[in-house]
């Protein structure tokens, strides 16, 4: 078992001095360009090729309102609009939507005013600890686009791409019928 | 230093907000994507870690070959047991108020105790760089046969004794069963299931000079900061640690886990800020579980319905590394009057990770258990299940005999049953049905301790009019930011928009850990006590000031409401806080409230899964301090597919006073969905034959997603809890999920006649 002798005291300062810290390495020489057009703003990058369209956005854009939950396409937190369309932006390259419009959670409200649907999930209280909103909330806007769920029932299965562990669901539903019902 | 004076009596206004339908104050940060969780903070250069895990349960490294990995572009520095820090042990270490979640520190040994153990961070210039090295570093293991099997475990593996805190018994358990008319004797099994907050575990860390600053998702930031200065060999006041957001936790936030010393370690090495986000795979063995449990209940009444011996045996495990008891019999000496008690934990060490608190620890894995054995007792008794819930209410803590600070469990079972329709339940099992479906209708008890913890506060008033209150506690969804606004606005009769909750920062007043559902009753009186403290100085400072129109008042005839200090008796004589501010040009004044010194009467949420700490019972000396409440559930069983569906659920709660309307009926929904999939889903399964675990995403690891949500209807029958603290309020986060999966268990039973025991009831066990 890793119990280091308690009567001894280790100091990181002493062992890790900040002088021996290694020198930036280069960065990879395998990038592409790529452009982007994210909430009306154009971007031009240099990225590797694997860099997936959420981490774009998250590390290398500083848009940080598309959350990372699982990276396999399982939890839906990374939900964009890409084209108008919904897409998990954890299974998607960057690379490959060149010039494509994306909108991202941050490019939903206009002049400081939110988004119908992000009112309505205050108003309902459709999350608590908010990780997961912004891909429920883009993911919610989109089905409506779509024009598709006519339903509850059609809502819940439409909706269940997006997982919330906090269990917010029946907010979450409110708040999809809520802003179905003013913009039908 | 606060008086009489500015207590809740004098007050027309305290409940002008809280326990309102308040939307959430951070409402707008999280749906516009702008509040900012642990690893999203914009720090100037910026590098990313990426784990290294072991792939096998038990064995030795032999050797590491990281030349490979060491070559690739963007790559900084790989930390293995061969070059890491000597770090300082945290066993046995109280940390104010808690523990750390294992004894284990990282990279100190070649030894390997778990699967997805952490052996080794890569940082690199770019999170795909790191991953990538990671992937080409070689281990070579001697591998050795681990423990893993629970049966076999407990056969043969070391135990882990939780002392005789979990062993109670009382009366003649025989003779009660001799005495019994009838008795049933069963064992139910849980499986080892995982938190899986959306946000994975994530921590960034900062070093300016010697001074190191973590942000860290964490339920737990004195803790936290407390550990990684201690494992570091750093003073305390030279670590702060941040946790503004939480993306949920559950408990797996809770304690302490390595990834936030390696994240530290690996920013003082490259000299860079460094983002460690854990992935969800490597969340499934780096920060805790609900651990596995076989639970034999044996269970006798007599010809009235009343229980004369309850047996209560739990085998479960623990890791080499950590001791967790997972209490499971906690809840069943405390639920039911019974002169006859056995309850006994037996601990077996497996080659897991270390399992933590998982939403109700002890509470739910137990209740589930008790509360399926005791539907099976009530229909072999012939007694419908309420009224033999009824029939053996305790009416005073039966391990104590103390009185109840406040129960109205009854009432919960009424109003939730006539809100279910219970009374036209043909108890017959199949008898239900709507066209194809079967249907059935079960209930089940829920209970949780109610927790209170030492918790410091400071308000501000300032001279523009705002008021900014603070204290170091933590905001998981569970609305933190929106009561303690509510509860500072009413005290001191402002608009929520004048008033801002400070948490989340290791130099705000010290809070304990938000665990045990403690946050709102610990924090809460803190809140009002700072606001009123400070208001009181503003009040001593206008009475002393021959300008104010308060000037020579006694402070006993003046209250506060809307932001104006003033004669009781004659309104209009009085003037606003800013006024008296202004005058004596003091930008604010403040009042900090230290954690009272309550002896043992606040306890520790260590002391549950701890051995030897202290007594295990929410509570105080003179009280038994208990949350309660009633689940009633339908389900509807397509008998062709043998699918559960859950389409309704009815819950009554007697939680004390309720803070917020709408955050308060989010977490019982929340905690009740979350029952609901490990009732049906969830399970995290190890490989038979290499104990590696073979569940690690969430496509494999089911929880309830929204297809899966039933209607449900939340009743609270609110009385307030004065013994557990001024407002009323005991805490909520944990109760729902305590009970839920039981009530699911016995409408199944009622819709089909079967009895599964083993969880989660998955179609093919309806066979």
């Amino acid at each position: 078992m890793s119990t280091p002798d308690s009567n001894r005291h280790f100091s990181i300062l002493d062992q890790m001095p900040i002088a021996e810290a290694p020198n930036a390495s280069l960065g990879s020489d395998r990038t592409i360009a790529v452009k982007l057009k994210v909430n009306e703003t154009e971007h031009e990058l240099q990225l590797e090729p694997c860099v997936t369209l959420l981490d774009t956005l998250r590390e290398y854009l500083g848009l940080t309102g598309t959350k990372k939950g699982c990276d396999h396409g399982q939890c839906g937190a990374c939900t964009v609009l890409v084209e108008g369309e919904r897409v998990v932006s954890c299974l998607s390259l960057a690379a490959a939507h060149q010039g494509e419009e994306i909108t991202t959670i941050e490019g939903l409200a206009k002049d400081n005013k939110l988004h119908p649907m992000q009112s309505a999930f205050i108003k309902h209280d459709g999350f608590q600890c908010g990780y997961c909103t912004p891909g429920q909330i883009m993911s919610a806007v989109g089905l409506i686009a779509e024009g598709q769920a006519q339903t509850d029932g059609e809502i819940k299965e439409l909706m269940s791409g997006n997982i919330c562990r906090c269990g917010a669901y029946l907010g979450i539903l409110s708040a999809i019928k809520e802003v179905k019902e003013v913009t039908a | 230093m606060v008086t009489e004076m500015t207590s809740t009596q004098d007050r027309t206004n305290i409940q002008a907000k809280t326990g309102k339908n308040i939307d959430r104050v951070d409402g707008r940060l999280k749906v516009t994507g702008e509040a900012c969780y642990s690893a999203e903070f914009p720090l100037e250069g910026i590098a990313h870690g990426y784990i290294i895990q072991s792939t096998i349960a038990k064995g030795t490294i032999e050797a590491i070959d990281t030349s490979q990995a060491e070559q690739l572009p963007g790559v900084l520095a790989i930390l293995t047991h061969q070059n890491a820090p000597k770090l300082n042990s945290l066993k046995s270490k109280n940390f104010g108020g808690g523990y750390p979640g294992e004894n284990f520190l990282p990279l100190q040994d070649n030894q390997v105790h778990f699967d997805g153990q952490h052996i080794g961070i890569v940082v690199a210039e770019t999170y795909e760089q790191a991953r990538l090295a990671a992937s080409l570093i070689e281990i070579n293991y001697d591998e050795a046969e681990p423990m893993f099997d629970l049966e076999q475990a407990l056969e043969q593996s070391e135990r882990y004794d939780p002392g005789e805190r979990l062993q109670p018994s009382w009366g003649d358990i025989e003779g009660g069963l001799q005495q019994a008319a009838v008795t049933i004797e069963e064992t139910y099994t849980t499986p080892l299931e995982h938190h899986n907050p959306m946000e994975t575990s994530a921590t960034t860390a900062e070093w300016h000079d010697d001074e190191l600053t973590v942000y860290d998702s964490t339920q737990w930031v004195m803790g936290t900061r407390g550990m990684i200065a201690r494992g570091l060999g750093l003073p305390e006041e030279k670590v702060r640690v941040i946790s503004h957001f939480v993306g949920g936790g559950f408990g797996c936030k809770g304690f302490f886990w390595t990834h936030p010393l390696l994240a530290a370690i690996a920013a003082r090495k490259v000299n860079r800020p460094v983002r460690l986000m854990l992935t969800r795979q490597q969340m499934f063995s780096s920060c805790g579980h609900r651990p596995r449990t076989v639970q034999k209940i044996t269970l006798g009444a007599d010809n009235e319905g009343k229980l004369t011996a309850i047996r209560h045996h739990t085998d479960t495990e623990t890791s080499f590394v950590g001791d967790h008891a997972e209490p499971c019999g906690n809840i069943t000496k405390m639920l039911y009057a019974c002169p006859n008690m056995e309850i006994k934990h037996q601990i077996a060490r497996t080659n897991t990770g270390t399992p933590t608190p998982m939403r109700g620890p002890g509470e739910t894995s137990g209740t589930y258990a008790l509360e399926a054995a005791l539907d099976e007792l009530a229909v072999k008794a012939g007694i419908d299940p309420m009224e033999f819930r009824i029939i053996n209410h305790a009416d005073r803590h039966p391990q104590s005999d103390k009185p109840w600070s406040s129960k109205h469990l009854i009432e919960c079972y009424q109003r939730a049953a006539d809100a279910f329709g219970w009374q036209n339940r043909d108890p017959r099992p199949g008898s239900m049905r709507e066209g194809d479906d079967l249907i059935g209708w079960g209930m089940a008890t829920a209970t949780y301790p109610g927790y209170r913890f030492p918790t410091a506060a400071k308000a501000q008033i300032l001279a523009n009019g705002k008021v900014i209150v603070s204290s170091a506690t933590h905001d998981l969804g569970t609305g933190t930011y929106t009561i303690m606004t509510q509860i500072a606005a009413d005290t001191l009769g402002l608009p929520i928009e004048r008033v801002k909750f400070e948490l989340g920062d290791s130099k705000l007043p010290i809070a304990s850990v938000s665990g045990g559902s403690s946050t709102a009753a610990s924090v809460s009186p803190a809140v009002r006590s700072a606001c009123e403290a400070a208001c009181f100085k503003l009040i001593e400072m206008a009475i002393a000031d021959n300008e104010s129109p308060l000037h020579d008042y006694q402070a006993e005839e003046i209250t506060t409401e809307a932001g104006r200090i003033f004669v009781k008796e004659s309104p209009e004589i009085g003037e606003t806080y800013e006024a008296v501010l202004q005058r004596h040009n003091l930008p604010l004044v403040e009042a900090e409230i230290s954690p009272q010194d309550k002896g043992s009467r606040y306890k520790s949420i260590a002391a549950r899964t701890k051995p030897g700490i202290v007594e295990d019972e929410g509570g105080s000396d003179e009280f038994a301090i208990h949350s309660f409440g009633a689940h009633f559930v339908e389900v509807r069983i397509n008998p062709r597919r043998n699918q559960v569906k859950v389409s309704r659920v009815v819950g009554a709660f007697d939680v004390g006073r309720i803070l917020n309307q709408k955050t308060a009926r989010s977490q019982i929904y929340g905690g009740t969905i979350f029952g609901i999939g490990m009732a049906l889903m969830e399970e995290t399964l190890l490989d038979p034959h290499s104990g590696r675990v073979i569940i690690h995403n969430l496509a494999d690891y089911h929880v309830p997603i929204q297809a899966d949500i039933p209607e449900m209807e939340t009743i609270f029958v609110e009385y307030p809890d004065y013994h557990l603290n001024p407002l009323g309020a005991r805490g909520i986060g944990e109760i729902a999920t305590a009970g839920i999966a039981a009530a699911v268990v016995n409408a199944i039973y009622h819709a089909t006649g079967k009895r599964v025991r083993d969880l989660p009831i998955t179609p093919d066990k309806l066979l």
